[in-house]
This record gives structure tokens, C-alpha cells and sequence, in this order.
């Protein structure tokens, strides 16, 4: 699992069942080291009402994207929680 | 499957609740001679790892099976906390909780 960053949203008319009824966030991976943006962004489905600006905990694996659904879908990427701060190397970051 | 040395710790309190009660800790992962190799990551505990210590993670849809329950929406997880380490080319006695 990554912690990324939401930094936009995508809406499409004509789209895939499986994201009819969601919400498809653009994020940014962070660098937990450092709290940066880090690599290019990604887009992921969103499970947990997470907005702009929240700092949330992506999985990035097709066969959890189904077992979410509880069906096969064309979906891979996931947001699965928000997140309330993380620490690393004793450094504590306080995001939501 | 890989090494990897534990550097943080993430709070979440809104998430999937299959995920409730689950440690979540920031791992480096690392070479077979414990340097540093690709980006952190954020894997469930299920070794009672602590802070600096090596452990090893399995990824991917296998990594749900280290959590209780039928399914769990994660891509890595700490299966084990690490002894020690011997590998051709790696340092002597790598392992040992690595603090």
C-alpha cells in the first residue's frame, strides 16, 4: 500500500459499470520519509469519502479491487482509508 | 516476497473496517544485504514488528491471506520478524532486529 495525497477528480458520462455510483479521485504518491510528493500521480477509485487535500491509504492490487466489489471488475486502484497522521524516522505528520 | 526494515507508522481511523485493529507500518524494503532498495511502503503488521526492525512482507493479493477474515483490502503485509540474515555477499549477521 502506498499514502498518497488527493489533488483532483475525474468524471467521465460514458464509463465502465464498475465506476457508475463512485467517486474517481486523482492522488499523488507521498514519500512517507519526507511527506513529499513523490513519482507520477495515479487515479483510484475511492471507498472511504475522501476529498481534495486528504491524505489517504491507496492499494494499488486488482484481486482487492474485486474483493471490494465482491465481483471481477476493470478496477485496480483503491482508496481504503484516510489518514490521521504518520511518523517515520521520528518525524510526525499530522494530515488530517 | 522480500527484507524489509521497519522506518514508521501511519494512523488511520476512517478505513475499511476489515482493515480495523490492524497495524499499519512504513517499511523500506530492502536487498538481501539489508541496503536500502525501492521506495517505502505501507504493509499490515502481522509479526508484532516494532520500529528498526527487519522483517520480511509478502505483496500482492497473497498479502490478504495474513489478515483474519475471508478478504481484506490490502497489497503487503509482515509476515515475519527477521533472526538473522546469511546470504552469499551480504555482511555477516545482518539480521538480529537490526537496531
Amino acid at each position: 500500500m502506498i499514502l498518497g495525497r488527493v489533488i483532483g477528480k475525474v468524471w467521465a458520462t460514458v464509463k465502465d459499470p464498475a465506476y457508475e455510483r463512485r467517486t474517481l479521485l486523482v492522488v499523488a504518491p507521498l514519500d512517507p520519509r519526507t511527506g513529499a510528493r513523490r513519482g507520477d500521480s495515479t487515479l483510484a477509485v475511492d471507498f472511504t469519502g475522501a476529498g481534495e487535500g486528504d491524505t489517504v491509504l491507496v492499494v494499488d492490487e486488482g484481486s482487492s479491487a474485486c474483493g471490494l466489489y465482491g465481483d471481477d471488475v476493470p478496477v485496480k486502484t483503491v482508496i481504503v482509508g484516510i489518514v490521521d497522521s504518520f511518523d517515520c524516522f521520528g518525524r510526525t505528520f499530522v494530515v488530517n | 516476497m522480500e527484507l524489509a526494515k521497519v522506518i514508521g507508522r501511519v494512523v488511520a481511523t476512517r478505513k475499511d473496517q476489515r482493515l480495523a485493529g490492524i497495524g499499519l507500518l512504513i517499511v523500506q524494503p530492502l536487498a538481501h544485504d539489508l541496503s536500502p532498495r525501492g521506495a517505502p511502503q505501507v504493509a499490515c503488521n502481522m509479526a508484532q514488528a516494532g520500529l528498526g526492525e527487519i522483517v520480511y512482507t509478502i505483496d500482492g493479493y497473497e498479502a490478504a491471506y495474513a489478515l483474519p477474515g475471508k478478504f481484506a483490502p490490502t497489497d503487503l503485509a509482515i509476515v515475519g520478524n527477521v533472526d538473522g540474515v546469511h546470504a552469499a555477499g551480504a555482511a555477516p549477521g545482518g539480521g538480529g532486529g537490526g537496531r
